[in-house]
């Protein structure tokens, strides 16, 4: 049962010697091999890889070490298969890198090797993380362990599966418009998208490059906070990331409250939600409420442009990242009879149908005559987005918001219409426009199914800690977080 | 005020990207409908705003003009498609 631990509960184990690594990461691929052929949240399972880690931490745990140095020391966890983990695959859950194996590793992976995490292997994804439903990954579905008639979200879907359905103990997703926070809220975990420039991107393979961010997904607020103070920080190997000190995030779950203000965007309490989401946030407020926050209301004007801004600018920097994919130095090659004639071919025969249409779309509005109606309209209405924050954020500590408009959909349900699949992001696509930072936190369920529904927080940049502290908070107050679907604990 | 239409086959030429009749089809029916979604970017009153190409305004961010270590030649060429000499291997590109 040691799987069903949280970090901070396995770490106390392992440094009581209750339990070693090794039994650890035992009971972790004991689950895998009970649950993955529901759930799939694996691409690749690194047995023999996850055993010498272990053996490793329990050999360092049995010289001394401590989780005050290490602090993941001894920890099973999973990445989105779009991190790169050195000699191991890297497919981005796309045929064209099918049989890529990355040849380093990225600074995430090393910072978490430092920290004595073991790492167990792939998650899937919706191809390049292109995707809210994970459905859109060139080789398996991923089931939500809440219901398996339903998607788990995305694109870190499998990320969410795997720490829903208690197969790791934690994992690291990628967010660019909702990607960690909407899977996470859809499968009942917690997940955080920090502030741009938080955490490097190095050896995260990009999608929209002024949009990405690495993103921690957990059992509980605690442990994300542990998580996250791991992997953020500085990195000259990425020319995007903020040389901003790291607080100490686990000293920020205070449990105070107290004079902090909460924003509600009057925008956001609209059209489109379903009743028993509102209800259940409405109930999140009075809760946050009771515990001394001021709730107050604000307005984000700019809120309606959000998914269209979004669907120009991302697509638009997927075309540039994504022309990378040509066949001469890595991944798939379809010979023609030319060198352009083998990158088309090569291109339409590796990638999936949604990357191909965001590739179509990001040429067409970057392309000659189009560039200013579509590309250069929708980079100010992003200065504009992001100074609708900037300035809400001069009157509240914190927004908070649904996460998702519904809980989670039926697989198939949006598939062949991927506009009504953009408008799932409406909550969360706003937060990577402005670069800021926001995390999605358990708070209740629909009643049948029973699915789960996430609250969303969003911080001012750089303002983690905040929403870390609240979020816990609403945790100690509330049991949502301590749920877990029927299987993952069956 | 509708959309432009999109030659898909024109840009899908410019993305060098090989589609089916098929899929020229379907992809140019679903974008046109997202491409008249955009059509709302033209309520929001745009003018004097600055065009952001990033939150972060960090600039000329440099480093130090120093050898560092680098992947090893035959790391470089683990997955390449095609190999030889140390080369990647390519169609001829100049008669």
């Amino acid at each position: 049962m040691l799987n069903r631990l949280t970090v901070s509960e396995l770490t106390a184990k392992l440094a009581r010697r209750e339990c070693s690594a090794r039994e650890a990461t035992q009971a972790c691929l004991n689950q895998i091999a009970r649950v993955e052929e529901h759930v799939g949240a694996f691409l690749n399972v690194d047995t023999a890889g996850a055993l010498a880690q272990a053996d490793v931490a329990d050999a360092t745990l049995k010289a001394g070490a401590s989780h005050a140095t290490q602090p993941l020391l001894g920890v099973p966890l999973a990445l989105k298969d779009i991190i790169a983990v050195r000699g191991q695959p890297l497919t981005c859950g796309s045929r064209i890198l099918e049989h890529f194996v990355s040849p380093y590793d990225a600074t995430v992976v090393e910072k978490l090797k430092t920290a004595g995490a073991i790492l167990l292997g792939r998650l899937n994804l919706d191809e390049f993380a292109m995707g809210s439903s994970t459905e859109n990954s060139a080789f398996q579905l991923t089931r939500n362990p809440w219901d398996l008639e339903r998607i788990p979200g995305g694109s870190s879907g499998g990320t969410a599966a795997a720490v829903a359905s208690n197969e790791v103990i934690a994992a690291l997703g990628s967010d660019t418009g909702g990607s960690v926070r909407q899977p996470a809220a859809l499968c009942g975990v917690v997940g955080i998208k920090p502030t741009y420039g938080r955490i490097s991107r190095y050896g995260l393979v990009a999608y929209a490059s002024s949009l990405d961010q690495i993103g921690c997904v957990a059992k509980d607020v605690r442990d994300a906070a542990t998580l996250l103070g791991v992997v953020a920080g500085y990195d000259p190997r990425d020319s995007t990331s903020v040389p901003q000190p790291v607080p100490d995030f686990a000293s920020a779950l205070t449990g105070e409250l107290k004079g902090l203000k909460l924003g509600l965007p009057r925008e956001y309490l609209v059209a489109g939600i379903d009743p028993e989401v509102k209800a259940t946030v409405e109930a999140a407020i009075a809760r946050l409420a009771a515990l001394g926050m001021e709730p107050v209301e604000i307005s984000l004007p700019h809120t309606e442009y959000a998914i269209a801004t979004y669907y120009v600018i991302a697509p638009a920097e997927a075309s540039a990242n994504l022309a990378r994919f040509d066949g001469v130095r890595y991944g798939l090659r379809v010979d023609g009879a030319d060198p352009i004639e083998m990158y088309a071919r090569t291109r339409g025969a590796g990638f999936g149908a949604e990357v191909k249409r965001r590739i179509i779309l990001g040429t067409y509005v970057l392309s000659s005559g189009y560039y200013d109606a579509y590309y250069l309209r929708a980079q100010k209405v992003r200065t504009l987005i992001r100074q609708d924050f900037l300035k809400a954020f001069e009157q509240v500590d914190a927004i908070m918001t649904p996460t998702t408009p519904s809980a989670a959909f039926k697989i198939g349900e949006k598939a062949n219409d991927p506009l009504q699949m953009y408008l799932e992001d409406i909550f969360t696509i706003s937060c990577n426009l402005a670069g800021i930072c926001g995390l999605s936190v358990p708070c209740g369920f629909t009643a049948s199914p029973r699915l789960p529904i996430g609250l969303q927080l969003l911080g001012k940049p750089f303002g983690e800690a905040d929403l870390l502290r609240i979020a816990h908070a609403y945790e100690q107050a509330t049991d949502w977080h301590r749920e877990r679907a029927p299987l993952a604990v069956a | 005020m509708s959309a432009p239409q999109m030659d898909i086959r024109y840009v899908a030429h410019l993305a060098r990207l090989a589609l089916t009749p098929e899929e020229e089809a379907r992809f140019g029916a679903q974008l046109g409908g997202v491409l008249e979604y955009f059509e709302k970017l033209k309520q929001a009153d745009v003018s004097g705003v600055e065009p952001m190409a990033h939150t972060m305004p960090l600039v000329n961010v440099t480093r130090p003009d120093q050898v560092q270590p680098s992947l090893p030649h035959a790391e470089a060429l683990r997955n390449a498609p095609a190999a030889a000499n140390g080369l990647f291997s390519v169609p001829k590109i100049v008669e």
